[in-house]
């Protein structure tokens, strides 16, 4: 019988696939190669019993201590804040917010003279309605996928770049409508995107690939603080207002007439 | 490798904040990555270079050349990953370096290639290092610290960053320059000299069979 080499040995024990189950078998049979390998291991339990010094708790203090007068002052360029991605989202969520009011205010004009205060204000609210109404989707979307994805079995990390690049999106624009809902007294919607916001916080602030336990505790916070539930039910009602907020053609009709005989 | 990276990341703020923070000129912040990751990166340059105060200044200096170049740190990958990567990087040069200042002080200690193999050799054949006189920790310990400082700084990292770090032949690879097929020989050669020195004094005693022969 051929004995295994040295290098099949070390490959075999390093987990090497190419001929796994030649050797494996092999082993079990050949009491040579198995003493061989045992040998080898013998000398990997040495290396593990090998001690690294303590350098003490208040290493990484020490560190800081002996490099940070070394560090060079890093001054911040001023238009670097401009171009922070947190603030470039919530710019283009403020431009999306204008355009859509003036789109929606052109239209509505034909409808109702501009003068007409209360039109003014279902204006406004129809703008919050389908803005918030399209956040609080997509935001539903992230956390459907994560609530019911699966991670692989064997897997030793799950990929969740795209959920928290997503998540991080989300946050500024969430920001924005929490104080908007809180300015108007709105607290069931402000308290949900609070929420909500702790929630996409969470997903933004993990590692880009997280073990299945670490995955598992992310669904478990879906889960137990009921938040797709809660964002179902205020997206439902905000679906509801914004049809109830866009009058039907034969009330335009109506509305139209009774301005023509006023 | 990527576990204890993750674990360093789940207290506090995370380490992307903390590299936002620094870049936008908040000198403070990047202290959170340095108490973050400077115990998790000394076990690593100690196992490179097996000296506490050459392990300590792998450290500041790493979190130097990491402070330097964080314009340049893509943040699709994670802090503790870059950094591991440029201790890993600097322990080797400061390994080399070492080597050729000891070459200059005494030209007969000098470590080569094969040099190593004679170094491991001597350990075997020391009559005095009978097992049982061995079989204290301390003088055990002597020999590993022997027969690692024998290895060149390629195998040394090879060794440490494959066995102890738990890292992927494709990460070893990329530190060292190098292939898989290379990295993995790299990795062969390392355990078999630590092998022929160290498998003398630790247990298991009886002459080795010549391996890969027929019986």
């Amino acid at each position: 019988m051929k004995h295994m080499t040295e290098e099949e040995l070390i490959a075999y024990r390093d987990g090497e696939t190419r001929g796994r189950e030649g050797f494996g078998s092999h082993l079990k049979e050949c009491a040579d190669c198995r003493r061989e390998m045992e040998r080898i291991e013998a000398v990997f339990a040495a290396l593990d019993a090998m001690p690294v010094p303590d350098p003490g708790e208040d290493f990484g203090r020490r560190v800081w201590q002996q490099i940070a007068p070394r560090l060079p002052e890093r001054p911040a360029p001023w238009w670097r804040s401009f171009f922070a991605p947190h603030r470039l989202v919530a710019a283009a969520a403020m431009a999306a917010v204008v355009v859509l009011a003036f789109f929606i205010g052109r239209y509505t004009k034909k409808i109702a003279p501009a003068d007409d205060l209360v039109g003014n204000g279902k204006t406004r609210e129809r703008v919050l309605v389908v803005a918030v109404g399209d956040h609080l989707g997509r935001s539903e979307m992230i956390l459907v996928e994560l609530a019911n994805a699966e991670p692989e079995k064997g897997r030793k990390f799950v990929n969740i770049s795209s959920e928290q690049k997503r998540a991080k999106d989300l946050l500024e624009e969430n920001r924005l409508y929490r104080q908007t809902a809180l300015r108007e007294g709105d607290t069931l919607m402000a308290s949900t995107l609070d929420e909500l916001e702790r929630v996409l916080l969470d997903i933004a602030n993990s590692p880009n690939e997280v073990t299945p336990s670490q995955f598992e505790a992310i669904q478990k916070r879906i889960a137990e603080k009921g938040i797709l539930l809660k964002v179902r039910v205020v997206h439902q009602d905000l679906q509801e207002r914004e049809k109830t907020a866009t009058p039907s053609p034969t009330q335009k009709d109506s509305q139209k007439n009774e301005r023509n005989k006023a | 490798m990527r576990a204890s990276i993750e674990r360093a990341e789940s207290v506090g703020i995370s380490d992307a904040q903390a590299v936002e923070s620094t870049l936008a000129g908040d000198r403070d912040a990047y202290r959170v990555l340095v108490e973050r990751y400077s115990q998790y990166l000394y076990r690593l340059a100690y196992r490179m270079t097996g000296n506490s105060h050459d392990a300590e200044e792998i450290v500041q200096e790493a979190f130097l050349r990491a402070y330097q170049k964080l314009s340049q740190f893509a943040g699709n990958s994670h802090f503790g990953t870059w950094v591991y990567r440029i201790t890993t990087n600097y322990a080797i040069d400061r390994i080399r370096q070492r080597n050729v200042e000891e070459a200059r002080q005494a030209p007969s200690a000098r470590p080569s290639e094969d040099g190593v193999q004679a170094d491991a050799m001597a350990l075997v054949k020391d009559p005095s290092a009978s097992p049982e006189r061995l079989a204290s920790s301390a003088e055990l310990a002597t020999k590993m610290k022997q027969a690692l400082d024998s290895l060149t700084p390629a195998e040394r990292t090879a060794i440490v960053m494959r066995h102890w770090e738990g890292c992927a032949i494709e990460e070893i690879a990329a530190v060292l320059k190098s292939n898989s097929n290379a990295t993995k020989n790299t990795v062969f050669r390392a355990v078999s000299k630590l092998r022929k020195a160290l498998e003398p004094f630790v247990g298991l005693g009886g002459t080795a069979r010549a391996i890969g022969t027929e019986s």
